[in-house]
Formats: structure tokens, sequence, C-alpha cells
């Protein structure tokens, strides 16, 4: 019985920080899904392009993983950019989104994927830093570094967008494009030029996403699709689009799978998150945290 | 009429390929062209929901890899059986699984749909890993009959010319549907489901009927695959090339019609075979990534589009 409660007990704190990583990877389709209504199903891909140059700045240069990938943010920001602009010119103007649009994404998975394979091939690669390998104790509870540090990074990534959301002129004009594009024309703001920023932003959280990535876990890059479900899961679940509903919902299923992996084994997590996509599309479509 | 006068001059078209490949008597006409004959299928199916109603399925590889492993299951079970009995049963299930999935989920917009069947793909997968009976991770052996069972000849022949009839059966279907009042109110759906409700289209009744026919048809063209390749695992079997390439093959072909999903599978299918064999299989992945982004980008009607202007 004690074992078992240890073991409870360290189920739940790994969850919890499993979920708080769970929510930075989730935050850019919170974005992108939730806000402009683009179903980007590539960002796993963009993720795991960022644990790539995370993994490169680390390994060639020597470089912190973490700290190499905030200094990549504006190439991921203008790749993001660069994305949207395709994007925006050869669908949403022709009012053409919904089947193209999500080839296009589709199509753009599928090239990153196979562009990593041809270049690192299909071996796991990971990083080195000082945090990797040890843990703190507190009574029975172990806190591993490799787990505790990508989840404050991650929190501090949401907590940065949201007060970024919240407190500048940007960031409200993109909540409110989120809301109503024709309003924001009124307004004399330009709805395409709102979204291009957004997206951007939704593309550069993939370069810190994928960095604590390779920290928590070695990467190789067929994992992408691994956390496809998880993240549509997490994000209709929070509520599309909405930080906060994000992170509760990252925590939800971080716990849920560290449960599932502790006590029926590591080959049936995947089945969780998905599992519970399923259900919640079919009984609470609006997500646990949603207003719509 | 025309119905019927269509599927004799497919079946000459089928009969003729046939004769060809027995001229040419190499084994490997038969591998390559069965895997044409299974895109085919796959597109075809593909193109049933997602250009005709506009339901874009991602989860093509749960319901041909359901398929299989129902093969693989009736292998073990009742050996006896003929592969196109077995074709049928995977069907079946494979169809029955869509409907439910679709009632699921077709109540909700498009892109959840969407998202679901991806999802749907990733929980089979964890279940046939689990599952020992089937070889779990480690995958099944099954040993293919030296010989066709119907005709003198190879046993892959027999696959091919079983793959043959599939293609031309699931292609008229579509282009059946495609001129009936089904096919007309899956149109419906596709330009405005809301409109197409208020005038009285039983818009979730035929929902449900196109995903059922569209999963089964993807679970038949799934149920020879264990005999093909002889070893078959989750990670094979659930691939996401399968999933791309039937996207791919419809939009590059053109989505409106029965032939663009032909068209595309013809053309992307002989590709890739060639590029594997001269190239290499990954750099034939991405060669088909590339043309599908080109052509959604590029040409929105796909290659029926060049001849309907």
């Amino acid at each position: 019985m004690d074992l078992s409660f240890d073991l409870l007990g360290n189920a739940l704190v790994s969850g919890v920080l499993l979920g708080g990583f769970y929510a930075a990877v989730t935050i850019g389709v919170s974005i992108s899904f939730g806000m402009l209504d683009i179903v980007n199903i590539a960002h796993p891909a963009f993720v795991i392009l960022g644990s790539y140059t995370a993994y490169i700045a680390n390994s060639v240069f020597g470089f912190d993983p973490i700290l190499s990938s905030i200094v990549l943010l504006p190439a991921f920001y203008l790749l993001g950019v660069a994305i949207y602009h395709v994007y925006d010119v050869s669908f949403e103007r022709r009012g053409d989104a919904s089947i193209r649009g999500l080839a296009f994404f589709f199509g753009l998975l599928f090239i990153t994927e196979v562009t990593l394979v041809l270049v690192f091939g299909v071996d796991y690669r990971l990083v080195d830093a000082p945090y990797v390998g040890p843990s703190l104790h507190i009574g029975v509870i172990d806190l591993p570094l490799r787990l505790l540090v990508p989840c404050l990074v991650s929190l501090a990534l949401i907590g940065a967008l949201q007060l970024f959301m919240s407190y500048t002129f940007i960031g409200r004009a993109v909540q409110a494009v989120a809301q109503d594009p024709m309003a924001l024309r009124l307004m004399a703001a330009d709805p395409s030029r709102i979204k291009r920023i957004a997206f951007g932003l939704s593309i550069a959280s993939a370069s810190i996403a994928g960095a604590v990535l390779i920290i928590i876990q070695p990467v190789e890059p067929s994992i992408a699709r691994d956390y496809i479900g998880r993240i549509f899961a997490i994000c209709v679940m929070g509520g599309l689009g909405s930080f906060g509903g994000t992170v509760l919902a990252a925590m939800i299923l971080g716990i849920m799978e560290s449960l599932t992996s502790t006590f029926y084994g590591p080959s049936w997590s995947p089945a969780v998150a998905f599992g519970f996509l399923l259900i919640t599309l079919a009984v609470r479509p609006a997500g646990l945290f949603g207003r719509r | 009429m025309v119905n019927v006068r269509f599927l004799l001059l497919a079946l000459v078209a089928a009969a003729l390929t046939f004769a060809v490949a027995r001229l040419i008597d190499n084994a490997y006409v038969f591998f390559a062209g069965y895997v044409v004959l299974q895109y085919i299928v796959l597109a075809t199916a593909w193109n049933i929901l997602g250009g005709y109603t506009g339901y874009v399925n991602f989860g093509t590889a749960a319901f041909f890899a359901l398929g299989a492993y129902t093969t693989v299951v009736l292998h073990k079970t009742v050996p006896v059986l003929p592969l196109p009995a077995m074709m049928l049963v995977g069907g079946l299930i494979s169809g029955v699984i869509g409907l439910g999935m679709g009632y699921l989920t077709l109540r909700l917009r498009g892109t959840f749909f969407s998202i679901a069947t991806l999802a749907m793909a990733v929980v089979a997968q964890t279940l046939i890993t689990n599952w020992n009976f089937v070889g779990g991770s480690r995958g099944a052996y099954i040993i293919r009959p030296a010989e066709s069972p119907i005709f003198p000849g190879d046993y892959i022949q027999y696959l091919f010319v079983v793959m043959l009839l599939l293609s031309v059966i699931s292609v008229a279907i579509a282009r059946a549907i495609q001129h009936s009042r089904l096919g007309y109110g899956f149109s419906a759906i596709r330009d405005d489901e809301l409109a197409a409700e208020a005038s009285g289209v039983p818009t979730l009744r035929l929902k449900l009927i196109a995903t059922a026919l569209s999963g089964g048809l993807m679970g038949m063209a799934g149920a020879p695959l264990p005999y093909y390749v002889t070893y078959l695992d989750p990670a094979s079997g659930f691939s996401l090339s399968y999933a791309v390439n039937t996207i791919a093959m419809p939009l590059i072909g053109g989505t409106a019609t029965w032939l663009g999903p032909v068209i595309g599978a013809v053309l992307l299918g002989t590709l890739q075979q060639v590029a594997t064999v001269t190239i290499s299989s990954a750099l034939s992945l991405l060669l088909v990534g590339l043309l599908l982004v080109g052509f959604v980008i590029a040409a929105p009607k796909g290659i029926m589009g060049w001849f309907a202007r």
C-alpha cells in the first residue's frame, strides 16, 4: 500500500510537470486554430524542427538548448509569417480554406518530417545540459530537473504570451480578429496583417516548445505524429484559444497519461489523449472550459 | 443502362490490363501494379467522402489497417476462408467503424471530423500494438500460397486480379453515386451544408452513408495486404504515407469527378514506384508531399481542372 501511494504521488507530480510542457507545445495551436481558425496540423512538425535546431546549437556549438531557442525565436517568427503569407494568398482570399487548407498543412507536416529524416536520419537525438541529469527530492516525491525546468520555461512562455495578448495593442487586435475580422476592418486595422503577426508568434512558440521537448525526451522526426492528437485534444478541451484553459487541460491530460503509463504500461499512453479527444468531441465539443 | 455499359467497358479495360501484364511476364510488374491498383481503390474511396461531401478523412491508414488485421485474425482462426470472403468481412468491419466514427463526430464542424479521424488512427494503432493475438508490436507473419487458386500462375497474379476487380467495382460505385440523387445530395452538403439541411436534404444520414461506404472500401483494399507483404506490423500497416497518398491523389487528379482520383492514383502511384526503385523511398515520399502542396496552391481543381476550361 505504501509503495503504491509513493507511486501515485510521483505519477501525479510528473503528470503536472508533463502537462506544463504539453501546454507549451499546444499554445501555438491555441493561437492558430483557437483564435485564427487556421487548422495548422503541421504545428507538431515545427516543434520537432525546433528540437533539431536546439540539438544543432547544443551538440555542434555547445550552447544551452533553451537559450539558443530564445535566440532563434525571430527565425521561427519569420518562417510563420512566410507560411501565413502563402496560406493567405492561396486559400483565405479565395475563400477556399477548408479542404485545400487542411491538405496544405498536412503536406507541410509530411514534407518537414521527410526532410528531417533525409537530413538527420531516424536515430534518436538528445541534448546535454546541466539540468538534464539531477533530481530534487522532497520526501518520497522525486522532482527531476529534466521535467521541472521545461515546465517552468513553458509556463513562462505562456505567461509572456498572455501578457502580450492582454496589454499590447497588437495583442488586443489579435483577440479582436478572433472574434470578428469584419469589425476589425471597420476600425481601420488590417485583419490579414494582424493574423500574420499572430501566426508568426504561434510558430515562434514552436522554437521554445521544441527545445523543451528534446530536454524531456530523445527526439526523432516521426514523433511529431504522436503530438498531433495530444495538441488538438488539449486545445479542444481547453476551449479553443483560452490560454488558462489550455494549461489546465494540458495538466489534466499529463496526469492521466502519467497514471496510465505508471499503472498500465507506457504502450497504452498514446491512446489516452486520443480517447479523451474523441469523448470530448462527442460529448462536449465546446471544451471543458469553453464558452461557445 | 449507362452504368451497366460503363461496368462492361471497365471490365474489358481490366481484362486488357491483366493480359498486358501477363504478356510482360515479370513478377515485378504484378507487385508494382498491385500497389497502384490498391491506391486507385483508396483514392476513390477517400473521394466519396472527401471530394463529394467535403469532409477530409486523415484516417485512411486506420480503415486500411483494420481490413488488413481482419485478414490476419481470419487467417489464424478460419484459414480455409477464400480471400474475397475475408475482404468482405474486412470491409464490413471498417464500414461499421466508419459509421460509428461518423455518428460521433459528423454533427460537428468539418475540421473536428478531420482531427477525430487522425485521433482514431492512433487509438486503433495502440489497440493493435497491445493485442498479442495478432502479433502486437512484433508483427504477424502470413505465408503466401505459391499458386493462384483459380487460374494457373503465381499467387501474386491472383492478388493482382482481385485488386483489379475491386478497383473496377469501387470506380463504378463512385461513378454511379456521382450521377445519382445520392451524389447531388453529397454535393449540396459540400457546397453549403446549412442550405442543404434547410432544403430538406437529410445531411446526417447522407454523411453517414458516405463515411460507411468510404471506410468499407478502404477496409476491403487493406484486406489482401497481409498476403502481399507476408509480414505485417502496426507501424507499417498504419503508416502515415497511406493517408498522405490517398489525400494527395484525388487532390492532384481533381476531386469533383470519379475520374480525378483514378488519374491521380495512376500518375502518383506509378511515379512513386519508379522513384522508389531509381532514387529512394524517402525521396519519393518527399515528392508526394511537394506535389500535394504544389497542387493545392497552384491548381485548386487538379489535373481535371485543366481540361474543364
